[in-house]
């Protein structure tokens, strides 16, 4: 193994990292979003029901084929071509962006519904009685409590889009696994590269993984203390 | 029969004599060759899964008259190379082009089409390139200026599609990416194509054989355009890729690919393929 080739490599796929980090921040950002809309939904029973048929279809199928129904399935479409999204749409870091927020949102609807079926009813009716708005209660009982709740598998979540980022590489955009896999074609030393860019994935997960456990303990310091003494 | 000991001796010792017969096994072994499938008309896929093209029928001509027995595979372009050097695959016909940064990697045979690369645009997008008709030899350094700044002017600010790690995305990011144009770079042919259908890209580059198959699909709609390329970073025409070191193997099918030239058996091969003439006289 030659070091100062890996060094070489490693420089040249952190110049993807931005890329990797923009999509995996701005997707995890618009997956919130998109799954606290959907749990909003599932207070009314149609709502319920488009809320389940999105999960059903985003979560049963292969985030890569979702990737080539949006990049080259809805391109084939004369009418989108020609429509207001197609500025957006000809862009692959578009697509791509749009089709982890769809996916994101639909594993963390799940995961935030888990949380708030977790809540005790006990807490909500104790607002209740103290005069709350239903606002007030989501806001201050409701959503803090499923979300410590929620922690725990939300980093998991985190972590698999991460990378689920490189799959975007398919579609042209060079982030670090796009950069890894022309690097790889051009120079045919896989091994190397393919370390290179493994470990700065790691690296990241491992950020992911402190800080939620520091978030966890700093909400809920009790489980801690009682399990250390 | 009862479980001993000794059962498991002589059941040791007969597997171990199994495993040193093998290599002796392997010795007429298949030699496996591996192809893209997704190359027209170099080597395609038909719905069945068998692949069928210029390259498989021309390895079923070289093994014929070098005397080996093969199988042909399908694998993806990202990795073939890496494959054949790794040993996975004995070779590769994929209409690889012999370039010098190729050749530190693996061996090849005698070259079998000359090669050449030039663009292709969508009829509806109004774009012509100059210099279309005109062959452009890069070791040629004047011509070679003349004519990739006068593509470089027509194309500047506009995005052109390329198959990843090709002498065409080798041509395009050192001639054409520092003059203001857009290279976006595809793993696999055919996604190029369709983006170039779909609008995403202003211009494609492949080499002038894939082009014209994809043209002979698409008259309507595309064209090629440009002057065509070739020399100097674009290598010194397709070859069959074999392992490094493997010189046996590559002077087996040079020999059988110059009886081909000789008797007229290549020429007649590239008719039936591309309806013209693309391989040298060897």
């Amino acid at each position: 193994m030659d070091l100062s080739f890996i060094g070489t490599m490693f420089l040249r796929i952190l110049g993807g990292l931005p890329l990797t980090l923009n999509l995996w921040g701005l997707s995890l950002l618009g997956g919130a979003i998109l799954a606290l809309g959907l749990n909003l939904l599932r207070t009314t029973r149609v709502g319920d029901k488009v809320a389940s048929a999105y999960v059903f279809v985003f979560r049963g199928t292969p985030l890569l084929i979702q990737i080539f129904m949006i990049y080259f399935g809805l391109a084939g479409f004369g009418f989108i071509r020609h429509s207001v999204l197609w500025p957006f749409l000809r862009e692959p870091y578009w697509c791509g962006l749009l089709a982890l927020v769809l996916n994101d949102a639909a594993y963390t609807s799940e995961i935030l519904r888990g949380g708030l079926r977790a809540v005790p009813r006990g807490a909500v009716e104790a607002g209740r009685v103290s005069g709350m708005s239903r606002f007030t209660i989501l806001r201050r009982i409701t959503l803090p409590l499923a979300i410590r709740q929620a922690l725990p598998a939300y980093s998991s979540e985190v972590i698999s889009m991460l990378k689920a980022t490189a799959l975007v590489s398919t579609i042209t955009l060079m982030d670090m696994t796009g950069i890894a896999r022309a690097a790889i074609s051009e120079t045919w030393r896989a091994v190397e590269i393919l370390l290179s860019a493994a470990a700065i994935y790691l690296a990241l997960s491992l950020i992911v993984t402190q800080l939620s456990v520091w978030i966890e303990r700093r909400l809920s310091p009790w489980q801690f203390q009682r399990t250390n003494r | 029969m009862t479980i001993t000991r000794s059962t498991f001796l002589r059941a040791g010792i007969a597997a171990a004599a199994l495993l040193s017969a093998g290599p002796v096994l392997a010795e007429g072994k298949k030699l496996v060759f591996v192809t893209e499938g997704a190359f027209p008309p170099f080597n395609m896929t038909k719905p069945d899964g068998t692949l069928y093209g210029f390259e498989p029928d021309l390895l079923a001509e070289v093994a014929k008259r070098a005397g080996f027995d093969y199988e042909l595979k399908a694998q993806a372009w990202d990795g073939m190379i890496q494959g054949v050097a790794d040993g996975k695959f004995d070779g590769a016909v994929d209409a690889v082009t012999i370039t010098a940064k190729r050749l530190e990697v693996v061996d090849f045979s005698a070259p079998y089409t000359t090669g050449g690369s030039t663009f292709a645009v969508a009829k509806d997008s109004g774009l012509t390139l100059p210099g279309t008709g005109t062959a452009v030899d890069l070791g040629d350094a004047a011509a070679t200026e003349a004519s990739v700044s006068a593509i470089a002017e027509a194309l500047k600010g506009k995005t052109v599609g390329v198959q990843v790690s090709t002498i065409q995305s080798d041509f395009l990011n050192t001639y054409l990416a520092p003059r203001g144009v857009t290279i976006r770079t595809y793993p696999n042919g055919p996604d190029v194509y369709q983006d170039l259908m779909n609008g995403r890209l202003d211009a494609a580059m492949s080499s002038i054989t894939n082009i014209s198959a994809f043209l002979k699909k698409n008259k309507d709609t595309a064209e090629a355009t440009g002057a065509s390329f070739k020399g100097g970073i674009m290598g010194a025409g397709v070859g069959i890729v074999v392992q490094k070191g493997n010189k046996e193997l590559a002077d087996k099918m040079s020999a059988a690919l110059k009886s081909m030239s000789d008797d007229g058996t290549l020429e007649a091969l590239s008719m039936k393929w591309f309806e013209m003439n693309v391989t040298p006289k060897l």
